[in-house]
């Protein structure tokens, strides 16, 4: 998550009178903040007191391996008392290091936040488990899990990720995937071919995108509620049409050939990440290929480049040759396929037909994974996956039987997103430009 | 956005138009600070020419918004989403599907099929909504229209509370959380608290209210002290609001007794809302106090010092500030009343039409408020008839699937399709062949206040 | 490269921006636009750049005729621009801004920088830029971002580079060196169009001037005609440069500044250390550069700063520490340097703007009860003591023109009684009728007593306002000295040198200390306004 954009200053025109001039002597760093350390603080102690002092003192046991790998390893066991305690101390440590560096005017560094998350997820996932009446869990279903389901919130994070560097919000997200879904649904059935159903669902995203973006680069129109509409009316149009279409004819319709999952011989049996890497389906397959191309993409290529040159500075790009309004069309739009296939995922691999509101606002998640992941693919990806850890989580805290109602386990990436705005990950903010629309002159 | 067909002007007849100060830097700066507030912010949900207060004797008095443009669009753009709503309605029309297998041979019968299928949803839900010639003297003819205004009812309030922050610049998702957490507390006071007629409902209102504001106002206080955007701080609460709202029925304390199922007890009979035209319609007191919410809150942003405050923060919070009005405090005020106004829907739900609580209690209030904001232009009485005409749309829809099989869904497209027209003007005056000038629709607004400007140097 | 400009005519609805415009840029010739702000220069030149497209007219390069679709084809036509606001991305480098748009690249579409620094460095080394291709553009000065945008259209091999107001944003010094590189672009065979309403600077530089006003071409003039022709030829009439003003009667100080500190968010001592004082019945004009502190440090008097130190007291009352409404409360009036954005709400009417820091004030309102009736008629009265042009009192502020909006703000905060009047840029992008009317009624405001506070980064308006003149210099105050000192004194001044290391060539020797006497003689000035 390394370039994270952090512009001083939105607006269009920088105001020239606030431009410090010629850095005036004393401090030139920015001020470090107490928000870091007293937030690290305050969860490492939530960690030490829930987790560790009033946790649970089963054994939890964590399975590692599936039958399917080529070689086998122990399941790991933890004391959950004793894992409580030292995950808590080594949180505590982290946010001690985090209130030491401020002392010294100095911020902590990514790792530490990065870091404090994976233990605290860590030391959550040992009381949550040392707490059921069946401590046992399978740590690679688990992720393997987590990473299935963080399918669709990858590509509708990436969605944002496109849209927002070039300058446009996207909360349109939601209805990309509703959109991929369906026409993935109805395509594939009717042609009973599921390469056909996710080319459509890329199309039907895509639409979904221009829509928006000719709304809002064409007449100008608020992104925000242009994505809100249009939200409700791909709901609108999926709805009426499953219930006179799909309904009328589901053997038509809606019984799509489900795309299958493609194992990698040999690859997809090393324990944890060969199920997660290599044994996939197609959408899951290009879930990382897509990453990758946008990261890459946007940082290292000459598309990239103006794409956020248009997303910060959108008059600068305009003197430069550069055609701001249609870049931004073009790019919302290829966004909008990206988040159509995304959509795919629920009917053509999850579940083999459509119903209505299949997506079920997980394109609001995928927003919010945008954020938690600084409008950076990989920090989205991964933000994505964090969400689709919790989501999974929920059903199996379900079967296990825990103290922790499911619910809250669904509130889950809802809480840690309003921490992450609020600051948890420090000022984050997306482009300069973002939800501005750009008027010539 | 070039001007490629600019009017003949003659020559030589530049006089008092050129005197204008700095011609383009003043007509893009003036673009820029009315819409963004010097680009520092999204433009804002509120048409410009509707958030300066009303001045009495001035020219923007209710009687000429009538006949201004913007009313006619409003018109057109409900016939165009009517429009497009019927051609879907038809699409999936079984006779419109057999007529056009031979269209090319009686193009006609193709034409009446999908006239036909669409007038046939539609009439149904005229007769839904409004007036049903076919009920059983004038009450039950009557009856649509009770329930319209019954439905209308959590519209109008949560449609006031999205509108009043839209005034105030921000984007307020979150009725939809604000409607569910005031449903929770005042169902809660109506089943669990037994107390005298008249305190008990006063109470029941009051929880609601509170519940709301205090969902509201957390999101304000939260968007004050750190920044974060309201949009996805609602829609976080929105969704933070439904999982506490289904913990909550699963426990105990939100049961009926010996049960398990996710359903709240009823409320006491002196909780809830007395019906206003007797027991035949469902029409309760929540609809008055939506239209007192209407008055109310039509006072409070064009004749209150702090509706004054909330406009100025949400045209220009940087002026706002500078004029030593206290940004912060307005985001958060405004954030409460707005929950507070979203949780008199909650109250409408629990004590009025529903009388029990569910994860329903909220069903699409919270959302379809949005929509009702946006058609109403963010003016208190414009949300109160887009409340009664989506109330119309929803009670009418109902009857439309019994009669016709139209699924309700096609509300949603309507209602969605008409926002989207309302929100681009040129696009329905280009549609309807209404754009005066020829030029390219996106520029007429700016060409408007570049006209203004002139001669006023 | 020869460039012509042939009946331009530009329109935004029945606003006419340009009428018919004729220029002809000789090659190799620093051609200078003159005219006042608002005279349409900058509508003309992005006509040219193929920013605007021209509603009548053609643009001829080395008499054949082009048409621009957009920058792009400008460019490729070799015109180069250095707009007044820059046109660069913050949070990209030197390198990528250079490149932007025009990318060299590897296989399939990679960047490849490595052949823009080398061009970077190859201009920097030619001219003695100093310009590090790796630096990110929002750490550099202002001076060396104005560097970077010319590096940018030489890259693009520039024949014609036109600088849209370069001097707004440099110390006299910086603009030199700017005058300086202006030569050297000449001597290499690049015309320049140089847009600036400043007669200094276009004396100094120019080979050709052509004067517009109000849209139209007014005439061509020679570098060397007469400064007092020149300003009448760009203001239409013959101009009165100097304002009719009685010596100040400085009474007793009200109004002190100790110590005062500004951290901004990034860290940086953006006010630093200030210490000065003003009496009831003079005017202190601060100047300096822009983004030297004057910003932050009106802000800081209102109370919009969070990170401040020091002391600020108005008849003995500490203001520091106290909300925008209190310090306002106490009386001080308030004309923010940017009046779109901090000083008008644009959507709101003129009447409403008019009572934007009275309206829960008596006789405006009652508890939260407000009255529009009252409000109007403020409105109606105010509207006809400033001759503010608007068609009604209920006309959106964001309507009327630039000299008429800053009437309706200079109206409201005169309005009430007041303990100290501030006015930040009170003239700027202002018609020269306004400026005239709104400098006699800052005098009028100064001649009932009040202490006054103007900031501007005009000299020629700090000198014809100013009992006395305070300069700051990287928010440090430089000095503080009396009405009369020369322009050549406030000009090293405002580069950061105090007036005791000048050389002896000053005429205006009142030595340093923070507290001169007002002079009596306001106005020595006189030469070369406007």
């Amino acid at each position: 998550m390394s370039t994270t954009v952090s512009s001083p200053r939105p607006g269009q025109p920088q105001p020239d009178s606030s431009t410090p001039d010629s850095g005036p002597s004393s401090v030139s760093a920015k001020p470090v903040t107490w928000r870091t350390p007293v937030l690290l603080t305050a969860f490492g102690l939530i960690a030490l007191v829930f987790f560790g002092l009033m946790g649970p003192h089963q054994t939890a046991s964590f399975g590692i391996s599936t039958g399917e790998d080529f070689f086998q390893l122990p399941a790991l066991q933890v004391n959950a008392f004793a894992g409580g305690i030292v995950l808590s101390v080594l949180l505590l440590g982290l946010a001690g290091y985090a209130v030491y560096l401020k002392t010294k005017d100095r911020a902590a560094p990514g790792w530490v936040t990065v870091t404090f998350i994976v233990l605290f997820v860590a030391a959550f996932l040992i009381w949550v488990v040392g707490g059921a009446r069946t401590p046992s869990i399978s740590l690679a279903g688990l992720i393997a899990g987590s990473v299935t389901l963080a399918v669709p919130l990858v590509f509708g994070s990436l969605s944002g990720v496109l849209c927002e560097r070039v300058g446009v919000v996207n909360i349109a997200i939601e209805g990309q995937l509703l959109g991929g879904a369906f026409t993935a649904a109805i395509v594939a059935s009717m042609t009973q071919n599921p390469f056909i159903g996710l080319a459509a669902a890329a199309v039907a995203g895509a639409v979904v995108s221009m829509v928006l973006a000719w709304f809002s680069i064409k007449y100008l129109v608020n992104q925000i509620i242009v994505g809100v509409v249009l939200n409700v009316l791909v709901s609108g149009v999926t709805g009426f049409l499953f219930s006179t279409v799909m309904q009328a004819n589901k053997a038509q319709f809606n019984s799509p050939p489900g795309l299958d999952i493609i194992e990698i011989p040999i690859l997809s049996s090393i324990p944890i990440i060969g199920p997660i890497l290599f044994r996939q389906s197609l959408v899951g397959y290009l879930m990382y290929i897509a990453v990758l191309v946008v990261w890459v993409g946007l940082f290292k290529t000459r598309w990239g480049l103006r794409v956020r040159a248009v997303g910060e500075h959108p008059q600068a790009a305009d003197t430069l040759g550069i055609n701001v309004n249609a870049t931004r069309f073009w790019n919302v739009t290829l966004g909008g396929a990206v988040a159509g296939i995304g959509g795919s995922f629920f009917t053509l691999v999850a579940i083999d037909s459509f119903t209505k509101e299949i997506s079920g606002g997980r394109g609001f998640i995928a927003l919010a994974a945008l954020i938690f992941g600084r409008w950076n693919p990989i920090g989205a990806f991964f933000a994505a996956l964090l969400f689709g850890f919790a989501d999974n989580l929920q059903s199996i805290v379900t079967i296990i039987g825990t103290p922790v109602p499911s619910q809250f386990m669904a509130m889950l990436p809802y809480l840690v997103t309003v921490l992450a705005v609020a600051g948890l990950v420090g000022k984050s903010r997306g482009p300069a430009a973002s939800g501005i629309p750009y008027v010539k002159g | 956005m070039s001007d490629k067909h600019p009017p003949k002007h003659a020559a030589g007849e530049p006089g008092p138009e050129a005197q204008a100060a700095s011609p383009a830097e003043d007509r893009t700066a003036a673009v820029v600070s009315v819409d963004t507030a010097g680009g520092a912010m999204e433009p804002s949900a509120v048409p410009a020419t509707a958030q300066s207060g009303q001045l009495p004797g001035g020219p923007d008095t209710v009687l000429r918004r009538i006949f201004t443009g913007s009313s006619m669009v409003s018109v057109l753009a409900v016939l165009l989403a009517l429009i497009i709503g019927g051609l879907l309605i038809a699409s999936t029309d079984k006779q419109v599907a057999t007529t056009s297998t031979y269209f090319f041979a009686r193009p006609t019968d193709f034409l009446t099929a999908v006239w036909n299928a669409a007038t046939r949803s539609y009439i149904a839900l005229f007769q839904g909504s409004v007036f049903n010639p076919r009920g059983n003297g004038v009450a039950a003819q009557f009856a649509p229209f009770m329930e319209t205004l019954t439905i209308a009812t959590p519209l109008i309030t949560a449609g006031l509370g999205v509108a009043l922050a839209f005034r105030a610049g921000l984007f307020n998702i979150g009725a939809q959380g604000q409607i569910i957490v005031a449903g929770i507390l005042a169902a809660w006071v109506g089943f669990a608290l037994h107390l005298p007629l008249g305190l008990h409902l006063l109470l029941v209102l009051a929880a609601g209210i509170i519940g709301g504001a205090f969902w509201g106002g957390l999101v304000g206080v939260l968007k004050a002290r750190t920044g974060a955007h309201e949009v996805i701080l609602t829609i976080m609460f929105n969704y933070i609001a439904l999982y506490f709202l289904r913990y909550l029925l699963n426990t105990p304390a939100f049961q009926r007794p010996g049960e398990t199922n996710p359903i709240s007890p009823i409320l006491d009979p002196s909780a809830v809302y007395p019906q206003i035209f007797g027991t035949q319609y469902r029409l309760h007191l929540g609809f008055i106090l939506a239209i007192a919410a209407t008055v109310l809150v039509w006072w409070l942003l064009n004749r209150s010092t702090v509706g004054f405050e909330f406009r100025a923060v949400g045209a220009n919070p940087k002026a706002a500030q500078t004029a030593g009005i206290n940004v912060s405090r307005s985001t958060i005020l405004v954030m409460a009343i707005a929950g507070g106004l979203a949780g008199m829907s909650g109250v409408a739900q629990v004590a009025g039409t529903e009388k029990v609580l569910t994860d329903g209690v909220a069903a699409t209030y919270g959302f379809d408020a949005i929509t009702v904001a946006l058609l109403g232009r963010s003016t208190p009485w414009g949300t109160f008839a887009a409340g009664l005409l989506f109330g119309a749309f929803r009670a009418g829809a109902v009857q439309m699937q019994i009669q016709t099989g139209t699924p309700i869904d096609i509300v949603l497209v309507v209602q969605s399709l008409i926002v989207l027209f309302i929100a681009a003007p040129p696009l329905v005056r280009a549609v309807f062949g209404l754009n005066p000038r020829r030029r390219k629709p996106a520029r007429t607004a700016k060409s408007r206040k570049a006209a203004t400007t002139g001669g006023a140097a | 490269m020869k460039l012509e400009l042939r009946g331009i005519t530009k329109r935004f609805g029945t606003l006419l921006a340009n009428d018919h415009i004729d220029v002809v840029v000789e090659p190799g010739q620093i051609h200078c636009l003159l005219g006042e702000n608002g005279a349409g220069k900058s509508t003309l030149m992005n006509v040219l750049y193929g920013l605007y497209e021209p509603s009548e007219g053609e643009i001829l390069i080395d008499g054949k005729a082009v048409s621009f679709r957009g920058p792009g084809d400008a460019m490729a036509a070799g015109i180069g621009m250095v707009h007044q606001h820059f046109m660069l991305v913050p949070v990209f480098t030197v390198a990528e801004n250079v490149a932007l748009g025009a990318e060299p690249t590897k296989a399939a579409g990679f960047l490849n920088l490595d052949e823009t620094r080398r061009r970077i460095r190859e201009i920097s080394d030619q001219y003695s830029f100093d310009v590090d291709p790796d630096a990110l553009v929002e750490d550099l000065p202002v001076g060396v971002q104005q560097r970077v945008e010319i590096i940018k259209a030489l890259v693009r091999n520039a024949k014609v580079l036109i600088l849209d107001e370069p001097t707004a944003v440099l110390t006299p010094q910086e603009t030199d060196e700017l005058l300086d590189i202006m030569r050297q672009l000449k001597s290499g065979g690049t015309s320049i169009v140089f847009i600036s309403h400043k007669l200094r600077e276009v004396k100094e530089v120019s080979d050709t001037i052509t004067v517009i006003r109000r849209g139209k071409v007014v005439g061509a003039a020679s570098p060397a005609a007469p400064t007092a022709e020149l300003a009448s030829m760009m203001v239409g009439r013959a101009v009165s440069l100097t304002l009719d003003k009685a010596p100040a009667q400085p009474t007793e100080k009200t109004f002190e500044v100790r110590d005062l500190t500004v951290i901004a968010p990034n860290g940086h001592h953006v006010v630093d250390g200030l210490s000065f004082d003003i009496a009831r019945g003079e005017i202190l004009a601060v100047a300096g550069v822009q983004g030297n502190g004057q910003t932050e440090l009106t802000e800081a008097i209102l109370g919009l700063q969070d990170r401040v130190s020091g002391s600020i007291t108005l008849d003995g009352k500490e203001l520091l520490g106290r909300s925008v409404k209190d310090v306002l409360g106490a009386g001080v009036g308030f004309v923010p340097e940017d009046r779109k954005v901090d000083g008008l709400v644009g959507t709101f009417s003129v009447a409403e703007n008019l009572v934007l820091d009275l309206y829960d004030k008596p006789p405006f309102a009652k508890g939260i009860s407000m009255s529009p009736a009252k409000v109007l008629e403020n409105a109606k009265a105010r509207i006809g003591e400033f001759d503010v042009r608007t068609p009604s009192a209920v006309a959106a502020a964001g309507t009327l023109s630039g000299g008429n909006q800053q009437k309706v703000v200079m109206a409201r905060e005169l309005s009430r009684p007041l303990r100290l009047f501030i006015a930040s840029q009170p003239t700027r992008g202002v018609d020269v009728g306004s400026i005239e009317f709104l400098h006699r009624r800052i005098v009028a405001e100064r001649d009932q007593g009040t202490p006054v506070m103007i900031i501007s980064t005009e000299l020629d308006e700090v000198m014809e306002l100013a009992d006395r003149i305070a300069v700051l210099y990287k928010g440090k105050l430089v000095g503080v000295v009396p009405a009369g000192t020369g322009r050549d004194v406030l000009g090293l001044m405002m580069a950061g040198i105090p007036p005791e290391e000048h050389a002896p060539v000053q005429q205006a020797p009142q030595g340093t200390a923070q507290v001169t006497t007002a002079a009596s003689t306001s106005d020595a000035e006189g030469g070369d306004h406007v």
